[in-house]
């Protein structure tokens, strides 16, 4: 597919030409571009933003600032875009909410706890990680866009995307503030750079009104963003 | 849970790195050095110091099975935490933040300080 310059209509977020084959099943796409900056400035493949980049972002800005949509929303919009794979996660993240012991299974060794689920990952080892209320948990290949698959399904386009791996590693909460989570300074927030052997997942926060509540009911409130660590899980009331 | 889903939980997938060169706690410095070639270690880190969060094992050393060659011997894999106050001058977040990822024992050398 030949694309010129303004062709922005093409253009999706993710999609900077690069030599990315996610046509494989593996789960680390290894891409050798480890020669970038990590900072949007110094992006030399990408370029600056396109027109209707710039006008997107303003469009979406000025609907959140009337209070037409939220940030949220068109986050939950674009995973809905996104989520045509079925994942494990949720399943595994359920379970450790309502069986301690089974937690403690998944925080000490995440790869031998999945697959008493059933979902074999691929990658040597599983890494979770838990949100607490004094730590949140964010995930990112800045390399290139290792991902549990084998739990997760397909990253999304975002994950992959040059906006996301180079900027969260430096302004993680501004970029969880594009995602609707704010969150307050007395939250440390840990960032997770995936760029070797491990794969992780986000254990989010069990929400309060969820006492009670089956594992499947439990697993319906999480997201793959979720897991990845740039939404929470909320019940509204 | 079926046997076999028993007996996969039981079965730790830890690959142990009996003989490793650092401990958790150990404060450490990525290398700053810029070789050509296929490196797992993002630029940004090099030359910032953290510590020892965890070591993750022995793994094949990617740098050689991007070429073809066997990684072997296996290289220990560690997570190392940075204060990101630390890692990006003028971090806009609070002083806690903190950014972790893994780093092979090739591109740890003790901390200075």
């Amino acid at each position: 597919m030949s694309k010129t310059p303004h062709d922005y209509y093409a253009r999706k977020p993710g999609d900077h030409h690069d030599h990315h084959d996610h046509s494989h099943a593996h789960d680390h796409d290894h891409d050798h571009d480890d020669h970038q900056q990590p900072n949007p400035a110094n992006e030399h493949d990408n370029g600056p933003p396109g027109d209707y980049e710039i006008m997107s972002r303003a469009m979406q800005e000025l609907l959140e600032q009337k209070g037409v949509i939220t940030a949220a929303q068109v986050a939950k919009r674009m995973e809905l875009f996104d989520e045509e794979f079925p994942y494990h996660g949720a399943q595994v993240v359920a379970r450790a909410w309502v069986d301690a012991a089974f937690k403690q299974r998944l925080l000490a060794d995440g790869r031998a706890a999945c697959a008493e689920m059933g979902a074999m990952l691929e990658a040597e080892r599983l890494i979770a990680v838990e949100n607490t209320p004094d730590t949140h948990n964010v995930i990112v290949c800045t390399l290139c866009s290792c991902y549990p698959r084998a739990l997760l399904g397909m990253p999304p386009t975002w994950y992959k995307s040059r906006n996301y791996r180079s900027r969260v590693v430096f302004e993680p909460r501004a970029v969880l503030k594009e995602f609707g989570t704010e969150l307050p300074d007395s939250v440390a927030v840990r960032v997770h750079d995936s760029n070797a052997d491990m794969r992780y997942l986000v254990v989010p926060m069990r929400p309060q009104g969820t006492e009670g509540w089956s594992e499947e009911k439990l697993a319906g409130l999480l997201s793959r963003d979720m897991l990845v660590g740039v939404t929470v899980p909320r019940v509204s009331a | 849970m079926s046997a076999a889903h028993h007996e996969a939980s039981l079965k730790s997938t830890y690959t142990p790195a009996p003989v490793h060169r650092y401990s958790v706690g150990d404060k450490v410095a990525v290398k700053r050095s810029f070789p050509p070639g296929h490196r797992r270690t993002p630029q940004y880190i090099r030359g910032k110091q953290g510590v020892i969060e965890r070591i993750c094992g022995a793994y094949p050393n990617p740098e050689e099975l991007a070429y073809g060659f066997d990684g072997l011997p296996a290289k220990v894999l560690y997570r190392v935490r940075f204060l990101q106050t630390h890692v990006w001058p003028g971090y806009a977040g609070p002083a806690n933040d903190i950014i972790e990822m893994e780093i092979f024992e090739h591109w740890l050398e003790p901390a200075a300080t």
